[in-house]
């Protein structure tokens, strides 16, 4: 089943890149604001259910993919926000 | 000379690269180190651990995220639970924090930089095993090498947790209220990012960071004698 994980700085976090980002994009002309920088970590899990598979993945992001000091993350299944 | 050389073992991992630098130095100051391969799942009969500076695993996902669970880092929780001695310089602080063992987490550079460069530095405290040697307020000067030394420190971090600061104005990644070196609650596990081990000998610029190592030394040398 294919899992794919968001991970994001949490509000609040200095994020470095998000800013260098925000700033070379208002050089181009773009009012934006706000750019915060993550990672997206694809998956390929075997799992017997969509249950089984999010348990899983909720396991991975707790020991290594993301640290709660500092990120949150997200979980979509098959392309589906769970 | 017949003073008892204590033993320190001095993690490698794939990626460490100041192993040798650092087992160099606690030889200098009176120490025996031993080299410790990531996948030993046991320590050798030693009185501290080091875990050195490098990019253990390539600073993949983030610094120290996936050493931390090397099988020597089981070994390495276990010695600390019961109150052995640790020292993390700046990818062992990285491992350090992401294994939980002390408080906080790094994150890149506040300047997206790499630093390197000598960096002054104002002790804390002196009531560590890693500071007795030192004076509180003193200044030391020891070089820094990192991308990703921007401590982030948890809001409810005691400050008699923090024993070494850069000096006003000398921050050199955003560390949070300029830490440079963290203790665990109990005090037996001290994390920094400067490298002591590469300030040993004032031929070589500094030898500030020589009191750091060699308190280490002695509180292990300490620590060997209560175990005979």
């Amino acid at each position: 089943m294919k899992a794919t994980v968001l991970v994001r700085p949490k509000g609040g976090i200095l994020d470095p890149q998000g800013e260098a980002v925000e700033r070379s994009l208002r050089q181009l002309g773009f009012p934006v604001e706000d750019a915060r920088i993550g990672r997206v970590i694809d998956l390929e899990v075997d799992a017997a259910s969509a249950e089984e598979a999010r348990d899983q993945v909720v396991r991975m992001c707790d020991r290594l993919l993301a640290n709660p000091l500092i990120e949150s993350y997200e979980i979509e299944l098959e392309g589906r926000q769970t | 000379m017949s003073e008892h050389r204590p033993r320190i073992g001095v993690l490698v991992f794939p990626g460490s690269n100041d192993d040798r630098d650092a087992a160099w130095a606690l030889s200098a100051l009176g120490a025996q180190p031993r080299l410790v391969w990531h996948a030993e799942p046991e320590l050798p009969p030693v009185e501290a651990v080091v875990l050195p500076g490098g990019f253990s695993y390539g600073d993949y996902l983030r610094a120290g995220a996936i050493a931390r669970f090397a099988p020597a880092m089981a070994a390495v929780q276990a010695f600390a639970r019961d109150g052995g001695l640790v020292l993390g310089i700046c990818n062992g602080f990285q491992i350090l924090c992401e294994a939980g063992l002390l408080p906080g987490v790094l994150r890149p550079n506040a300047s997206l930089s790499f630093v390197c460069r000598d960096v002054p530095l104002i002790v804390e405290r002196t009531d560590t095993p890693f500071t007795t040697r030192c004076a509180v307020g003193q200044q030391l000067v020891i070089p820094v090498k990192h991308g990703d030394g921007c401590y982030h420190a948890p809001p409810d971090l005691p400050t008699e947790q923090v024993v070494l600061r850069y000096a006003p104005g000398a921050n050199p990644n955003g560390s949070d209220a300029d830490i440079a070196g963290v203790t665990n609650a109990d005090g037996n596990i001290l994390g920094l990012m400067p490298h002591p081990e590469h300030a040993v000998d004032a031929l070589l610029g500094s030898s500030d960071g020589g009191l750091v190592l060699a308190s280490l030394v002695d509180a292990a040398r300490e620590r060997s004698f209560v175990r005979a």
